[in-house]
């Protein structure tokens, strides 16, 4: 559990960079971790995000597959918007859980 | 301190050489995960996992019902081979395990080597096993990358932080 600052807000997050308090996420403090990823949050991204934010307030698990199958984005464009481990570096961005999804 | 992997996992090179559902799966979702956590992934499909990336084998793959030690009915008693070697009864349990690995979410065959080259994978098909069966390039998946010899794969599984996995 450690403290870091994002755009100016304090979020505590858990020893993988995921935030504990959820309902502080805003879209500043996205663009501030993503930053730190390198990465420049564009449209795309926010829709993506948007997608999985609705998913877990559905409580819906989140899987890769969902994502190609949203319309949004499909899965090579998923993986270059966020490149590397592009479901959790998404979540993480995204104020969401780490995923616990095997597909 | 947010943690780090002190000698993080780099590459992952899965080779695959059984054709029944549960062992093409495995190797699926083994190399599927390793894509998701960004690591380097190669697969190598040998002898019986060839039906695995054969397009007319692919959508087709069973598990055994007959002297298979750990198939269950749904009640949970033991699977009678005696039962498993009625016709159909094999299509029949192997289909019904494809439904509900659909229910899961699961992806079906080629959606998943599709997933895996999407996210950067590479899939082999072994040139030993690719004569032997006198299969062609046409015959394989879309998303195989080449039909390589174990030696050539081998030589592709270098670097720290490999592991190469046999299932």
């Amino acid at each position: 559990m450690t403290q870091l600052t994002y755009a100016g807000v304090v979020l505590e997050v858990n020893e993988e960079g995921y935030m504990l308090e959820k309902s502080q996420w805003t879209k500043e403090i996205a663009k501030a971790i993503a930053q730190e990823a390198n990465i420049e949050l564009t449209e795309k991204h926010f829709e993506v995000i948007e997608f999985l934010r609705d998913r877990v307030a559905k409580g819906e698990s989140l899987t890769i597959r969902s994502i190609g199958k949203s319309g949004i984005v499909d899965i090579k464009g998923f993986y270059a918007l966020f490149p590397g481990a592009p479901l959790k570096l998404a979540t993480r961005i995204g104020g969401l859980p780490k995923p616990v999804s095997c597909v | 301190m947010i943690q780090k992997e002190e000698f993080p996992l780099k590459k992952v090179c899965l080779i695959c050489a059984k054709g029944s559902i549960e062992d093409v799966y495995a190797a699926l979702v083994m190399a599927n995960g390793a894509v998701m956590e960004g690591i380097e992934t190669k697969v190598f499909f040998t002898f019986f996992g060839l039906d695995a990336i054969t397009k007319k084998q692919m959508t087709k793959l069973h598990t055994a019902t007959v002297g298979n030690p750990a198939m269950r009915m749904p009640n949970g008693w033991a699977f009678p081979s005696l039962l498993g070697a009625i016709p159909g009864v094999e299509a029949g349990v192997s289909a019904m395990m494809r439904n509900q690995m659909e229910q899961l979410d699961i992806p079906t065959v080629p959606e998943f080597l599709e997933m895996i080259t999407a996210g950067g994978g590479e899939i082999f098909a072994c040139k030993l096993a690719v004569d032997m069966f006198k299969l062609k390039k046409e015959d394989l998946s879309d998303e195989v990358t080449d039909i390589i010899t174990i030696g050539e794969f081998y030589g592709l599984c270098g670097g720290q932080g490999t592991q190469i996995i046999f299932t």
